[in-house]
């Protein structure tokens, strides 16, 4: 019992860290430009699958940096020559912009990888178990994305909280026309920012790509989940976003090692409901609902606090 | 009492008018008695079916996207539970032997896509804008992936099937053939075209306008903006319910990709590329993206690209769809000024046309060499051969994406330009008639 918590407590946080990388340049995205990133996940996708396709080449650690600067130098494009463009026709032409875009992405990874997963592995560096905890090997590959995201999660910290950029980002995060009134050139900022939250998106991809599945539907499995985030957390607000990554990282992680169900815990009260037609129900066990479980929480959270955990906005 | 009524109340339309107006109605009913008297193949009654569907399904859309400005993108759930819901009561009737017939099934879908939207909705439309959308795809979600964990009721992967016409047959139709299917289908059409337009007229309708271009207006007259948000979102998940049921009808089974997210995408692309500004928009949406998508898959691989490509261009280039690009040139006609535009618009039309066509030599050729490396590089795509191994193909294909850029970029300008001295000299002529 022990081992099972202290083993998904590190990967419940492990997958929360790595959300948060995403989740932190979607909000900032979204708070600056005012657009709902669609094809964010999108990014993260390119970044594994660009990730993959130089370390074939050149070997990991050249893809660890070079796959994030080539999404984002796309990321950056696509604001460029794309959302400015869209701009003009208002919030739900840029969604929709981002949605199409998402699409298409997909169609193009299918068509240069496939469809079935590639075979991303770990470096032969880190090919190792880290510890063993209760018989549990521990990979090292997990602990190096554990101190990446770590590492990321301080820099941008010390980013936003210390350096001229980051107060102008935070200030553009409550108060994104008086940032532009006082002559600041927003345009390069929002390519900027789009920039490097595209690129943090893309990092995760690199870094997750060889512990999780690398496939072109990575970012229509993930995408919803990151919605749920930022939802989860309040739109627009930072720590909100930190708080919904580890606490959705937690609940699904420990959801999946709970083999537990309704029949087996109340079984002997009610045994004939087990042939009625909740016997779906009764019968499911907690980790077969582990992937609805981000959703579900979402239903929750609007029930009881339509603004989010942390949120101060309306829309 | 009565003065002030009929002061505030529009006038009653000419005489000519109302003549226009139902003879539009007469006209699309002939339209879809008529269509497989002259097309009579199974294949076209097939599709004739399929766009009815998709065009009630679109117009339900539109209900939230055009109307209320609601951007939804879970919408294919209240047309994948009609569509189950139709498909077990077609179970349990046959069963039963209960002397309900088919052509009632939609409405069975159609109120279980209003209890569903019912609901969940309340919940949903407490927010509106970015948070909606997200929030309707993260419902969606739950849904599609709760479908695959109630097995009983969604049957898991494979779905569940039924037999239509085992039902209580009215004037002896069992609904076997495809042509009863289409009647079926084609009368549903009319029957929900007919009532959404109407919605559009009434209060709640007006109101819902209202609630899209400024919410906060709405309060300050008295009305709350989430309980016109929740009517329409429980009107357009009625419509969508009685798609779903059509569509379970016609395939005789449901299973969870009525639910999915392809199917909520579908319909987006289809009301957005139709116009949504436009009550006929959807419509004309349905039809062109039931037909490209029926028609480009016949054509190429990698159709659902093409389709993204196109989408991302309508967004970019003409936000208001095909009905809004073409609505944009009433006044034109109205000034009998059109004429002047087309020579600038046939001199962009010529470097696009190539700007396209090397692209798509060029994604042709890319997929040539990804996705069937080892075949033979004659390949054929659109029913025109070429050899994707020359270079002079990848000559051709980036000396057309460069000049075409370029010329298109001037050209285009050209046609901003005139449109503008275009648009105000009709103007003018109109205003001084």
């Amino acid at each position: 019992m022990l081992e099972l918590i202290v083993i998904s407590t590190l990967n419940g946080v492990l997958f929360g860290m790595l959300l948060f990388l995403m989740a932190s340049g979607l909000t900032v995205i979204f708070s600056m430009l005012g657009v709902l990133n669609f094809a964010h996940a999108s990014f993260y996708m390119l970044g594994a699958f660009f990730g993959f396709q130089i370390s074939r080449w050149f070997g990991f650690w050249p893809a660890l940096l070079f796959a994030p600067l080539l999404a984002g130098a796309i990321g950056a494009a696509v604001e460029r020559f794309g959302l400015r463009r869209v701009h003009r026709n208002g919030h739900v032409a840029e969604l929709l912009f981002t949605f199409g875009l998402a699409f298409a992405i997909e169609e193009i990874v299918q068509i240069i990888w496939g469809k079935s997963p590639v075979d991303f592995r770990p470096p032969a560096l880190l090919d190792f178990p880290a510890f063993t905890i209760f018989s549990t090997n521990y990979p090292a590959y997990k602990m190096f994305m554990l101190a990446v995201s770590i590492v990321i999660f301080i820099g941008l910290l010390l980013v936003l909280k210390k350096t001229r950029v980051g107060l102008i980002v935070q200030a553009a995060l409550t108060h994104p026309h008086m940032v532009g009134h006082l002559g600041h050139n927003v345009e390069r900022i929002f390519m900027l920012v789009f920039g490097v939250g595209t690129a943090l998106a893309a990092v995760a991809g690199v870094i997750a790509g060889p512990s999780l599945v690398t496939q072109s539907n990575m970012a229509g499995l993930l995408g919803p989940i990151l919605f749920v985030v930022v939802v989860v957390g309040g739109l627009g607000s930072l720590p909100g976003a930190f708080i919904a990554s580890l606490l959705i990282g937690l609940v699904q992680t420990f959801a999946v090692s709970i083999n537990g169900s309704l029949a087996s815990v109340f079984g002997p009260l009610g045994p004939d409901l087990a042939q009625s037609w909740l016997s779906d129900i009764w019968n499911v066990t907690v980790a077969q609902i582990a992937p609805i479980m981000p959703y579900l929480l979402l239903v929750l959270i609007l029930i009881f606090r339509p603004m989010g955990l942390l949120g101060t906005r309306e829309t | 009492m009565t003065d002030l009524a009929s002061r505030v109340a529009p006038p009653r339309p000419a005489l000519s008018d109302r003549l226009k107006f139902y003879g539009i109605w007469i006209a699309t009913a002939l339209t879809l008695l008529l269509l497989p008297k002259i097309f009579a193949s199974g294949g076209s009654l097939t599709t004739f079916s399929l766009v009815g569907i998709s065009i009630i399904f679109a117009l339900s859309y539109n209900i939230l996207l055009g109307q209320t400005g609601m951007l939804s993108f879970g919408h294919a759930v209240y047309y994948g539970l009609g569509g189950f819901l139709a498909i077990h009561a077609i179970n349990l009737l046959g069963g039963n032997k209960w002397p309900i017939p088919l052509p009632l099934v939609p409405l069975i879908g159609g109120v279980a896509g209003l209890f569903f939207a019912a609901l969940i909705g309340w919940v949903m439309t407490q927010r509106s804008g970015t948070a909606f959308a997200m929030i309707s795809l993260g419902l969606a979600e739950l849904v599609a992936s709760s479908a695959l964990i109630l097995r009983t009721f969604f049957g898991g992967e494979a779905g569940i099937s039924a037999n239509r016409t085992k039902l209580f047959k009215l004037f002896g139709l069992n609904f076997g053939p495809q042509i009863q299917i289409y009647y079926l289908v084609a009368a549903w059409t009319l029957i929900a075209i007919i009532a959404m337009y109407a919605l559009t007229r009434t209060p709640l309708g007006r109101m819902c306008n209202a609630v899209r271009d400024n919410p906060e207006r709405v309060q300050f007259v008295g009305y709350d903006p989430h309980v016109v948000r929740y009517l329409a979102f429980c009107f357009s998940g009625f419509f969508a319910g009685i798609a779903g049921a059509l569509a379970a009808i016609n395939f005789e089974i449901a299973n969870s990709a009525y639910l999915g997210a392809v199917q909520s995408g579908t319909v987006l692309f289809a009301a957005y590329i139709g116009g949504i500004g436009f009550f006929i928009g959807p419509i004309v949406g349905a039809i062109f993206v039931t037909i490209l998508s029926l028609g480009l898959s016949d054509l190429t691989h990698v159709w659902q690209l093409y389709f993204g490509l196109f989408f991302i261009a309508v967004v970019m280039f003409t936000p208001g769809g095909i009905t809004g690009l073409m609505m944009m040139h009433r006044p034109l006609l109205r000034a009998g000024m059109l004429t002047q535009m087309l020579p600038s618009y046939l001199l962009a039309a010529l470097p696009t046309l190539a700007l396209v066509t090397g692209l798509m030599l060029m994604i042709e050729t890319t997929v040539h060499y990804t996705v069937n490396p080892g075949e033979s590089p004659h390949i054929k795509a659109f029913g025109i051969p070429f050899n994707a191994a020359s270079p002079l193909t990848w000559t051709i294909s980036a000396v057309l994406i460069v000049a075409g850029f370029v010329l298109a970029r001037l050209a285009w300008a050209r046609v901003g330009h005139t449109w503008d001295t275009t648009l105000t000299a009709a103007r003018a002529k109109v205003h001084a008639r």
